[in-house]
Order: C-alpha cells, then structure tokens, then sequence
C-alpha cells in the first residue's frame, strides 16, 4: 500500500499510504478501521431498508403488533460488535507498542518550537559548535529515525507531517518527544493542526529526506557561517531585532533565523514559493500575502530595498 | 387562614364543573404580565424550542458565510479574524445555545405530560433556567454584535484565550456567558431530577417511563457532576486574565494542559447529554410508527444510563497528541472503542422494532428511521478516532468535523426535526402538513450528506480543522465545493421545515387527542393541554397505557378518565421515587416575577464583572440577594399537605 505514489492523490497532506516504516502499521490499521466501518454502514444500511420495504401481510393500517420477537437482533447485533470492538482494541495496542519508539538510538535530535505563525527549528548536539538554527524546513537522513522534541513557544500548535507520522503537540511549558523516519529521499509537506490564532491557515512546513551523504553535506553548510556581502548593514539596522544572520549583528530571535535563507523552498512557513518576486513582495508588504503575520511592514527607501534584496540572496 | 396539613384526596371522575375550577387555578394570567411572570411548563418549553430554533438560525448563517470562504482555494471573502470569530460563534452558538437547550424545551414541555403530572417539581426554578439561558445568550452574542466575538474557538485553549494572546473583551464575555449559562442548565437538570423523582402518576414505577425520561435524567444528572468543571474553568481563566491569577500562565508555574482537561471533563459528557434525549425521543416516537412496542426497553434503558457512566471516563480521547503516557493513551482508548456498545444495543433495538413491526411512513418517521443510519455512520467514524494511532493522523482534520456534525445533526437536530412533527399537534391542535413534511425530510437528508459526507474524504486528504483558506495544490477544492453546495441544500431543508411550522399553525388540520395512536400518557388529555394538564389525575398500569387494551386482553388497567382530583388551589401529586405510590400533596406556585428578576439580577452581576464595573457589580449582588430573599419568603398557600394514610 505504501507503494502508491503521494502524487496519485495530488494531496500531499493524505495519510492514506505513508512513507516510511514507522507510519506503515498506522497505514494498515486506518484501512482496517475504515474497512471494518464501511462494512458496519452497508450492513446497518441494508438491514434498514430490509425492514422498511420488507413485505407485510395485509392489515388495518393502525392494528398493533404483539410485544413480542426482536430480541435475538440485540444478542446478536451487539454480540457481533462486541467481537469487533475487541479485536480493535487489541489491534490498536499493538500498532501503539509498535510505534512508541524507534528500534534504533535516534542519532539526529531536532528541537522544534512552534511559534505564531512559523517553526523554529533547532539541531541539538551536545557540541554547541555543531548546533545550528534554521526555520520552516527540515532536513533528515533516510533511513533511520530522528527524535522531535516539540515545544510550544507561544501558544499551542501542533506538528504533522502525516505522510512520516501522527500529530504532536507543541504545548508551552513541556517538551513532547515523538520521532520520524523516511524510508526514501523526498520531500514532504506538513501543517500545524492545533488552531493557534489568526494565520493557523498559513503555518505549514517541509521536511525533506536525503541520503546520508546529501545530509551530511547540508548539515555542514547549515553550519558554515554565510558571507557577509553587501546590504548586510540594512539588514542589521531594520531586520536584525528579529531575524538572525549568523556571523553578523543581526541576531534577533522573534522571526526565523535567516542564515541560509536561499537553501530554502518556502517562505513565510511554507506557504508562499522562494523566489525573488515573491521575495520582494513579502517584504514590501507582508500582511496582504499573510494577514495579522507578526512580520511588520518596513520603512525603507527604494535603495535600501534594492540592497536588502540583494543580500537575503546571497544568504546561500 | 388555616392551612389543613392532612389530607386525603378523594378519587373522582373529570367533570365540566371541576375543570372550569381547575382553569381559574391554573390559567396564567391574561397579557404581558402573564406572559413574564409565567410558571407553565408548557409556555416556558415551547419558549426554549422558539428560542433554540432562533440560535439555531444563527449559527446556521455564520456557517453558511463560511462554507462560501472554504468552498474554493485562496478565496477572500472573509478575513482570518472575521472568519475566527465565524466558526467560533457557530460551534459555541450550536453545541450551547441551540442542542442542549432545544432539548431542554421538549423536555420541559413534555415531562410533566408523560409523567402523568400537573407542572415539573419546581415551576419557578423552571422559569429561572429559561430566563438565564435566554440572557446568557445574549451576554455570549454581545461582543460578535460589535465585532468583538469570541474567537480562540469554542473549546478555548489556553494560552491562545488567554490575556497575553488574545486582548479585547472577546473571551471575557464568552467566560461570564458561559458561567451563566451554566447556572441556567444546572437548576435546569436539577428539576428534572425532582421530577423525576417525584412527579410521576401513581403506579408509573421507573420501569414504565418513557425512554425519553431516561435520556433526560441521566442528561441531568450527568450534567450536575460536568458542569462545574467548566464553570470553574472559564472563571479561572476570567480570573487569569484580569485579576492576575496564573491558573494556566506556565510562565508562573501554571498549566496549559490543565485548561483542556477541565474542558473535556466536561466537554465530552455534554456531549452525550445533548444526544441521550434526543435518542430517547426516536425510542418513543419510532415504535408509534412501527405499530409495537420498542424492542428491548429495559436493556435501552440501561444502555442509556451506561453510555452517561462510560461517558465520564473518555474524556481524554480529545487530548491523544498532547503527550500523555502510552498507559493512559491505552486505557482512554479501549474506554473510547467499548463505549460504541451500549450505542450498540440501541441501534439494534430500533432495527428489530422496525423489522418486527408494520412501519407507516410519516413525515417523523423518516425522520426517526434515518436517524439511525446517520448515528451509524457518526458512530463508526468516533470508534475510528478512539483507536490512537489512527486518531493522530484523524484528529483536527476534517474527518472529525464530518463525525462531530454526523452525530450532532444526525442524532440531535433529525429527532428533533421528527419530535417537532410528532408533538406538534400536542403543543397546537394542529397537524403539519405531510406533503410538504416529505419534501422537507428529503431535502435536509440529501443536503445533510452531499454538504457533511464528502467532510470525511476532505478529512482524509489531511484538510486541518479552523483554517481559513487553503492552498490551490492541496487537493482540496472540489471536495469544498461540493460540501458548500450540500450545505446550502441543507440549510434550503431546514427553511422548509419552518415554512411547515408556519404552515401549520395557519391552517393544519385538526389534530385532535391523539392523532398518531400513540400510547403515552401525554396523548390522554386534549390538544394542546389545558394549563392543569390533566384534570383528574391518571393511575399507570404499565408502560403503554393507552395500548393496553389491545396489546393486553387481561390483566391490570391504566385509569386516565378517573383519578385523583387536587382542587384547593394549585396543586400537584408527589410520589415515591421507586414504585410512584402517592405521599404527598404539592402546593405548587402561580405567577411570578421573582424568578425573571432573579435572572436579570445576575445578568446585571455579569455585565458589571464585564465591564469591570465594581459598583455595576456590587448593585447585581445586592439584587441577586434581593430577589432570592423575595423567593423564599414565606407564603401559606405553598405549605405542602401530606396525604393521609391509607386504611
């Protein structure tokens, strides 16, 4: 099952087939709960109309019918749902034991902070040399799991991508650990699914599998420091009280952290593309593409966007 | 004046004379008086049905506005405030201010008729609870009157509700509302309770009440124990956000998480208290239709109060993605899956009744028998969302929106459809019109699925629940379109069924005693009742007495045309809570104005405390306690008179 293609679909949200070892059991338990209720349904539906259109042995149309008759439909209705709810219980212990925790020591630990209205997204080590900060797209090796550690930076959201897993909450004041695990490169959308204010709509996110080496080679990238070119000084004087630039002044912490910016696909927590029109265009004026976005509006002169622009894309 | 405190009232048959004396004791006065100061079970019930049909009406318009938002990507219709304050005014307007009270209202106004009894144990209680749902209400609309709607969603979460993330009076109103309101269905439940417990016809033991009672009461009680859990959370959070309590500031060592439990504690067994009756009310209508008794009284009567006890204990299927331990998340979800089988046995139990009788398909009989194919599938989609993993993907998408709406519509607003065609002649002397009934029946039914089953496959596709607009690549579009179209339909279905209320109170046909040969005892006395409801009071042989002769040749008989006559003044039988046999005479209230002051005394505590206005605030206190003092006065004529003993 899990060899049909996402893109059959054309929904890339669906969890009706999933990508990896770890969604794969949930998979197959959904289909069988879903199977087993449509088959409730078209039984409960045919006996229905069986007793509606059943035919009847004429009679005064206000005549009543003995008190009696019926109840073998309770010992046998309820006996025969008994089995079934059981058996789903039982099912949906295992499929839990099954998926509570990886089989091998996650090397990979992202700590992922929801905030109003994007992901902050942290790779742990107990080096601080190799930790780094990035926003809205996550990285991952194939082939193994990664532990999520999910906080709540302002209010609740939720994490889910379901092609890799179920939802997480990212609740403030506690950390709620799950883990995923890709069985193939690709990339994938996810959403916040706990409603969390006005741009709910609009707080998406990507992962994207590579192999080993692909994110190892990423991950070092991530951890270089970008080159300072020009426009750095705009940025630092209007944009460095909330975005960082590793490397530079700028080292706000209230938006994402912006050092590889150019690395990404998306914009505005994935729901807008990374290109320089677009670009442009969330930054002239970010609340018409994303209404009540924390992102304000900026002052600056038409030289100073033009130098800006130009270095958000040098940020590679 | 002497009051005589042992009495033994003389058994007598119903006569012109004695109900010409009954009416002048128990009429409501006469004009605008009358009409505030009324005590009259049947007044206030049909009240809180306009009333409820009104909010109904309401949230069916924002969720109207909003389908247009969604039926198509990246539309602009709508604001994202605009459109949280839409779906957050719908889901609070219609789990609050329409289901729960709706049912409230036929229950008031059928309870006493189908205990057999004069009025509900305490009438002016019973006026309380209408005026103080009906002012909360409007405290919980004034703020979307003037753009300041609640708008954090109906469930509320902190920290999102809470001052730091949401300024503005929008929740505080939405916390006084709901703590009033939840005053208004506490004295409400408790009523029932009493008369329950006190109110029915000599010899209609708790084994011969109708299902209906059942679904009510155990409503009731469950509602006296969920209750407090949410009044206590939305005045913590009232506290939190402007005394400066830290009840769920995790930064001052609160919890967030606390919020939710309160919430679903109280939540999910609301849940099953705005469905019970109205399932009670399919188990009494359906059998009329199918010409036998319901298959299986005593195990639906059990399965009832089982649904109610199990419902206490699932609360945290709401929560599953909030981090709980694997050993709870085990434990809430076997309760979750098990708790389909007294589901189960009702189900059923109205299968065999349809299959082993002789169905006649009226207009509340289309509406009783879909309702179970609809409880079918609202039911299998819940025991989907009890299995966890399943529910991890499942949960805050679509698919629970279509399970939550097949089971609020399919189980409340259909038998409450089909319970309007069926005790409409009772309340009004007039049948509705059935030609019309079929198109209004067929309508809502197609319009109910094409707008909510296609919510399932949305739901499956991934489409997350509270999002204004979504993508053009989602794959979500036609799927919208069709669930707006199907909606429109829907709401078309249910303006017809008003146009057949309208209709028939115009010109229905007469509808005389009882024009569904029907076998409870509120289809004894005259349509619509006289204020008294009975004028002599009935004796209960068994579960059907007005069947009896034919389903039984031998054997003890109910009495409706002779009875027990109370006519020194109002009064009203008391029984024994078990077997109903008569202990006392109840000395029942007339008019008042107390228990609309009362209300209005608290909705004046509630605004002051809205407005952070002290002495507002204080001046309710001071008529809060006025108004009580006003009603425990003593007065003469309400000295209960205990029966004498028999020889």
């Amino acid at each position: 099952m899990a060899a049909f293609s996402t893109r059959a679909f054309a929904a890339p949200l669906q969890y009706l087939t999933g990508a990896s070892a770890r969604a794969e059991p949930v998979v197959w338990l959904t289909w069988g709960v879903l199977l087993i209720s449509v088959g409730v349904i078209v039984i409960i539906a045919g006996l229905l109309l069986g007793a509606l259109l059943r035919r009847r042995a004429a009679a005064e149309p206000r005549a009543l019918m003995p008190d009696k008759g019926g109840y073998s439909w309770l010992w046998i209705g309820v006996g025969l749902s008994t089995l079934a709810l059981l058996f789903t219980v039982v099912w949906t212990v295992v499929v839990l034991a099954k998926i509570q925790a990886p089989a091998t020591h996650p090397r990979v630990i992202i700590e992922i902070t929801g905030r109003q209205w994007w992901w902050q997204v942290r790779y742990l080590s107990t080096d601080p040399r190799q930790q780094f900060d990035t926003a809205n797209e996550i990285h991952i090796p194939v082939g193994q799991p990664i532990r999520l550690k999910l906080v709540g930076g302002d209010v609740i959201h939720s994490f889910w991508v379901p092609q890799l897993a179920g939802k997480m909450d990212a609740i403030p004041g506690q950390i709620n650990e799950t883990w995923i695990e890709a069985s193939n490169p690709g990339d994938w959308t996810g959403q916040c699914t706990e409603y969390c204010g006005v741009q709910h709509a609009k707080m998406l996110l990507r992962v994207v599998a590579e192999t080993p080496s692909g994110f190892a080679a990423w991950r070092a990238h991530q951890l270089a420091k970008p080159q300072v070119a020009a426009g750095h000084a705009v940025f630092e004087s209007h944009c460095g009280n909330c975005h960082a630039v590793r490397g530079t002044a700028a080292d706000g912490s209230f938006g994402p952290d912006l050092s590889h910016l150019m690395q990404r696909h998306t914009l505005a927590s994935a729901s807008l593309p990374n290109d320089p029109v677009t670009l442009a265009h969330w930054i002239a004026d970010p609340q018409s593409l994303k209404p009540g976005t924390r992102m304000p509006q900026v002052a600056l002169t038409g030289g100073e966007r033009g130098s800006l622009i130009a270095y958000l894309e040098s940020l590679n | 004046m002497t009051t005589a405190y042992e009495r033994r009232p003389v058994a007598a048959a119903d006569t012109p004379a004695l109900r010409k004396k009954l009416d002048t004791l128990w009429e409501t006065s006469p004009g605008f008086y009358g009409w505030l100061a009324t005590v009259d079970h049947k007044q206030i019930g049909i009240r809180y049905i306009i009333t409820a049909f009104l909010f109904l009406i309401a949230g069916g318009v924002e969720a109207l506005i909003f389908r247009l938002q969604l039926s198509w990507s990246n539309l602009h219709l709508l604001t994202p405030e605009q459109y949280d304050q839409l779906f957050t005014m719908h889901g609070m307007t219609m789990i609050f201010l329409y289901a729960g009270p709706v049912l409230s209202g036929f229950s008031n106004y059928l309870w006493p008729l189908l205990l057999g009894a004069r009025d509900m144990a305490l009438p002016r209680l019973n006026a309380l609870s209408y005026w103080i749902y009906l002012f909360a209400g409007i405290v919980l609309y004034s703020g979307f009157a003037f753009g300041f709607g609640p708008d954090a969603g109906w469930f509320n979460y902190v920290p999102l509700a809470a001052r730091a993330y949401n300024d503005g009076p929008n929740i505080d109103l939405y916390a006084l509302g709901m703590i009033l309101l939840g005053i208004s269905t506490t004295v409400g439940a408790i009523n029932f309770v009493v008369t329950f417990l006190r109110m029915r016809a000599p010899g209609m033991s708790i084994d011969r009440v109708p299902i209906l009672i059942w679904g009510t009461l155990t409503a009731s009680a469950a509602n006296i124990f969920a209750i407090p859990a949410v009044s206590l959370a939305f005045f913590l959070l009232w506290l939190d956000r402007n005394v400066g309590t830290h009840f769920f500031d995790v930064g001052a060592g609160g919890s967030a998480l606390l919020w939710q439990h309160l919430f679903w504690m109280f939540g999910h067994p609301w849940v099953y208290a705005i469905v019970l009756p109205a399932m009670g009310m399919v188990s009494d209508g359906l059998p009329v239709f199918c010409r036998r008794p319901l298959v299986g009284y005593t195990v639906v009567a059990v399965a009832t109060v089982a649904t109610m006890v199990l419902g206490f204990g699932v609360w945290v299927h709401h929560m599953f993605a909030t981090g709980l331990p694997g050993v709870s998340l085990s434990f809430f979800s076997a309760a979750s899956i098990i708790i389909a089988l007294p589901s189960a046995v009702g189900v059923f139990a109205w299968l065999a009744t349809i299959w082993t009788g002789r169905p006649q398909f009226t207009t509340p009989f289309l509406f009783f028998a879909s309702f179970i194919i609809l409880f079918t599938i609202g039911g299998v989609s819940g025991y989907m969302t009890g299995s966890v993993p399943v529910d991890w993907q499942l949960t805050d998408t679509y698919f629970v929106v279509a399970h939550l709406h097949y089971v609020l519509i399919g189980i409340n607003v259909f038998p409450v459809v089909g319970a309007a065609y069926f005790w409409f002649p009772k309340m009004t002397g007039r049948l509705m019109d059935e030609r019309l009934g079929r198109w209004n029946f067929w309508t809502m039914f197609a319009g109910f699925n094409i707008g909510f089953f296609p919510m399932h496959i949305s739901g499956l596709l991934g489409m997350p629940r509270r999002i204004y607009t979504y993508g053009d690549g989602m794959g979500w579009n036609w799927v919208n379109l069709v669930t707006t179209a199907g909606s429109f339909l829907f709401a078309i279905g249910v303006l017809i069924f008003f146009w057949n209320v309208f209709v028939g109170l115009k010109r229905g046909k007469p509808a005389g005693d009882n024009p569904w040969d029907a076998p409870t005892l509120e289809w004894a006395t005259s349509s619509p009742p006289p204020p008294y409801n009975f004028a002599v009071l009935p004796t209960v042989a068994s579960r059907h007495p007005l069947w009896e002769d034919r389903l039984q040749a031998v054997g003890e008989r109910s009495v409706t045309a002779k009875g027990l006559v109370l006519d020194k003044g109002r009064e009203a039988l008391g029984t024994t809570p078990l077997d109903a046999a008569p202990n006392i005479i109840l000395k029942m209230p007339g008019d008042t104005l107390v228990p609309l002051c009362l209300a209005l005394a608290m909705t004046v505590l509630t605004a002051g405390l809205a407005l952070m206005n002290i002495i507002m605030a204080a001046l309710g206190v001071i008529l809060i306690a006025a108004a009580i003092l006003a009603w425990l006065w003593p007065q003469a004529v309400l000295g209960e008179t205990a029966e004498a003993p028999h020889a």
